[in-house]
């Protein structure tokens, strides 16, 4: 069970993850190519999931959607995973008035509301891609330096790391070879979880006009265009909403799985 | 001391461990406790010692096996459904656990908790009362009224214990269990704890089913000992019989090994070799015998039958 | 070779937020010979145990290895001694890493010492053989070993920097009785073989009388008697010694 779980998981995410690649060289049709002829049509052979306002082939332009969420997913987790668990990292190693200043940052930062953040970053860059992630990677970074201080704390307190102390061991020496690798786990369900709130939010950012501009595409503009059609072409939102949900359920399948997999008890099978 | 309290025949206990494979943990234990006795189970980590408690207080995890008898004044245990279940614990058979920091709600005030199954088990009219037997009960465990309305967290460890302690006396149960339940203490207390035991099993005619795995420390405070070890009973006998002349070779092993206080640092040593066996290590034939120095080829293959209160081809009871 | 003590502790205290743990320790410990911390839980001895091995710094006082005071020193110093001074944890199950193959553990503190890595393997295999451990245990993880197994990878981790003292902190309360009388052996025989003196921290008074010359009773932070162990635990003055003698009994 957990491994069809898990398996399932890797699938959606690597159709997820070729779907953005494949879209860099082919698309059934050009994502922002207009053709009023064939306004709103409806599913056939030609047009997968048929076109949406402006005759733009809805397939293609899901395919590019996954693009722009593997892109904001990557670079927001990324920055947040990065800087997040650098500062957690130092925070439980250094203790003292270190710990406290990360502390009461992350306590700032989080308190921070994330809109107001992209909207000022908005208005600093210019609404568009860079701006979500921005946004929703400096957002990320207290959670992952709270919770990473959380567990790095409790994985310096235990006996092997007082025997890496007493063997000579600094204390960079000891977080890189003894606390991180026990983080990992927690890195990796983190991580995957961020990566599907990112999407979601990326999904927000857009619908609000303040993440990636038309004529780009990206499943929360998607959804955007296709508010004010809910009633006369519902497949238009159906299409992004099921595949925000998919890409949300394989990340979160995945990293439940790797987490499984990473356990020590498991390798020594 | 009449008709046993407590009998257990040809009891079995398979467990299903985290990857599927089935563990056969305890294989075949009889054990009988009368009204006013007390019983030592002693045995190292996988004996089944803890297991054997469950099973007499039907708290055994999901997917457990159990087969045998298990009769408490001559009810079968084993038959009883959730429901009746909860008529018997705590009212016939009630439990000391080994650490009394999570064996007690931290939330609430120990006078509250010992009152819980008085109530419970409406063994006090109201409120009142079930409040004076409660502060009775504490103070007879020498806990007075401050440190009654104390929460856990506010009292010592030997104090928990003994707040724990009169909780399982609050049923006023036939049979008390207690598991290890001075593994969290200092030495000095452990003493006390378990001469409170005593005593208390004695005024109220209770018996008293003690898991231990410190033979040298329970051996002097119990009418008699059970020796176990993988799973099955190795010897049995009235605890200064067994101090004095132990005949099976794992109790006198586990003589030996200790170093006796007084002897000097040069006093020889006689470890015994190899290690505990885990459940998955257990293989046909008597558990101890990768360890024995009188193995031969018939105990690896057979298992001994417990006979005269003995286990052992190789010993003759 | 120095002819300073092994081990000097000198009035030695320790804080924590305001309470005090620790108070006025001093005591002394010339090579070869060993001591018995003797006391319950909550008594101070694991903090005695840290200070001794200057994984904290002391309120109070100073600890000395073999002549020099380890917190008077830059850190860079102290971490050059460490390789004289090891430790045996209480919890076989915590003090490997468990994501460690067992053989990296034990050869751990061998990586402030100038040693090239043939030499590093061949001390491996030579303080696993002399904790009675097979060589190919090395390529194991801690959760495939039992306590008693355990304990002997974090005695054999111990020995592999030929240290002069080994702080050993219950070391054998976590195991099972039929096991623990091994480790006591196997300490013994180390102490005859190596010469290397112990610390041992510990409630069992028939071990510490095993492996102690010098015995010092902690209660509440404080020593409240020392002195050879044969005489603290045969001929006890203060009465809670004698009290925890007497529930020996």
């Amino acid at each position: 069970m957990r491994r069809a779980a898990f398996v399932a998981g890797a699938v959606l995410t690597a159709l997820l993850l070729l779907s953005a690649l494949l879209s860099l060289a082919w698309t059934p049709w050009p994502p922002e190519q207009i053709d009023m002829a064939r306004r709103l049509a409806p599913p056939s052979l030609a047009h997968w999931l048929g076109c949406d306002q402006l005759g733009r082939d809805v397939f293609s332009r899901l395919m590019a959607g996954a693009r722009s969420a593997w892109l904001v997913g990557v670079v927001a987790v990324g920055i947040g995973l990065i800087a997040g668990t650098a500062l957690g990292l130092l925070a439980a190693a250094r203790r003292g008035w270190v710990e406290a200043l990360v502390l009461r940052g992350a306590d700032l930062g989080y308190a921070f509301p994330a809109l107001l953040l992209a909207i000022l970053l908005a208005a600093a860059l210019g609404p568009g891609m860079s701006v979500a992630m921005a946004a929703i990677g400096l957002h990320a970074v207290p959670s992952f330096a709270r919770l990473v201080n959380g567990s790095a704390k409790s994985w310096w307190a235990r006996d092997f790391v007082l025997a890496a102390r007493v063997a000579g061991q600094g204390r960079l020496s000891i977080t890189r070879r003894h606390v991180l690798p026990q983080l990992l786990p927690l890195l990796v369900v983190q991580g995957t979880t961020s990566f599907a709130l990112a999407i979601l939010a990326e999904a927000g950012l857009s619908y609000l006009g303040l993440g990636t501009q038309p004529p780009q595409a990206s499943w929360g503009r998607l959804l955007a265009e296709a508010q004010t059609l809910m009633f006369e072409a519902p497949q238009l939102a159906l299409a992004p909403g099921v595949a925000i949900t998919l890409a949300v359920l394989g990340l979160n399948l995945l990293g439940d799985g790797l987490r499984d997999r990473l356990d020590p008890k498991e390798q020594a099978r | 001391m009449s008709a046993p309290l407590l009998e257990l025949r040809d009891l079995h206990v398979r467990l299903t461990a985290p990857g599927g494979a089935r563990l056969h943990a305890l294989r075949g234990l009889d054990l009988t406790l009368a009204r006013g006795e007390s019983l030592a189970l002693i045995g190292e980590s996988g004996s089944g010692k803890t297991l054997t408690a469950l099973a007499v207080m039907g708290l055994l995890p999901e997917g457990a096996e159990v087969s045998g008898r298990v009769a408490l004044e001559e009810r079968d245990l084993l038959a009883l459904d959730d429901d009746a279940w909860c008529a018997v614990r705590g009212r016939r058979v009630a439990m000391v656990f080994q650490e009394p920091l999570t064996a007690l709600n931290p939330l609430q005030r120990v006078l509250a908790q010992v009152m819980e199954p008085i109530r419970i088990h409406r063994l006090a009219p109201d409120r009142d009362s079930a409040r004076q037997r409660a502060m009775a009960l504490l103070a007879r465990v020498g806990l007075d009224e401050r440190q009654a309305r104390a929460y856990p967290h506010q009292l010592s460890g030997g104090q928990r214990q003994r707040a724990l302690i009169a909780m399982a006396l609050a049923g006023e149960p036939d049979l008390l269990i207690a598991d290890e339940p001075t593994t969290a203490l200092d030495a000095r207390l452990r003493v006390q704890v378990l001469d409170l035991l005593r005593e208390l099993v004695a005024e109220r005619g209770m018996a008293l089913l003690l898991i231990s795995h410190d033979l040298a420390l329970t051996a002097r405070r119990v009418d008699r000992l059970l020796i176990l070890y993988g799973g099955r009973a190795m010897e049995e006998g009235r605890a200064a019989e067994l101090l004095q002349h132990p005949r099976h070779p794992y109790t006198q092993a586990l003589w030996a090994a200790r170093p006796r206080l007084g002897a000097g640092r040069d006093q020889p040593l006689h470890p015994l070799k190899g290690n505990v066996p885990s459940l998955k290590q257990l293989g046909a034939g008597c558990p101890f015998a990768p360890r024995c120095p009188l193995a031969t080829a018939r105990c690896a293959a057979e298992p001994p039958p417990f006979h005269r209160q003995l286990a052992c081809w190789e010993v003759s009871p | 070779m120095s002819a300073a003590p092994l081990l000097q502790v000198q009035e030695l205290g320790q804080h924590y937020g305001g309470r005090s743990v620790l108070r006025d320790i001093s005591f002394t410990l010339p090579a070869g010979e060993s001591l018995g911390v003797i006391g319950e839980s909550g008594a101070g001895k694991s903090t005695l145990a840290r200070l001794l091995m200057a994984l904290e710094r002391p309120h109070r006082g100073s600890v000395r290895w073999s002549g020099e005071d380890v917190h008077a020193m830059p850190a860079r110093a102290r971490r050059a001694l460490r390789p004289q001074v090891q430790m045996v944890f209480q919890d076989p199950y915590g003090s490997l890493d468990p994501r460690w193959r067992v053989g990296r553990s034990v050869i751990e503190p061998l990586a402030a010492l100038p040693m090239t890595g043939a030499e590093r393997q061949t001390r491996l295999a030579e303080v696993l053989a002399a904790v009675g451990l097979e060589a190919d245990a090395a390529l194991r993880f801690p959760h495939q070993f039992s306590g008693g197994q355990r304990q002997r990878l974090a005695i054999a981790r111990a020995l592999s920097t030929r240290p002069r003292l080994i702080v050993a902190d219950e070391p054998l309360s976590a195991l099972d009785v039929s096991v623990q009388a091994q480790i006591l052996a196997l300490l013994r025989e180390l102490q005859r073989r190596e010469g290397i003196s112990l610390v041992v921290v510990s409630h069992d008074l028939p071990a510490i009388e095993v492996l102690c010359d010098h015995a010092l009773v902690l209660r509440g932070g404080e020593a409240v008697e020392q002195g050879p162990a044969a005489r603290v635990l045969g001929e006890p003055h203060h009465p809670y010694t004698q009290d925890l003698l007497a529930a020996l009994a």
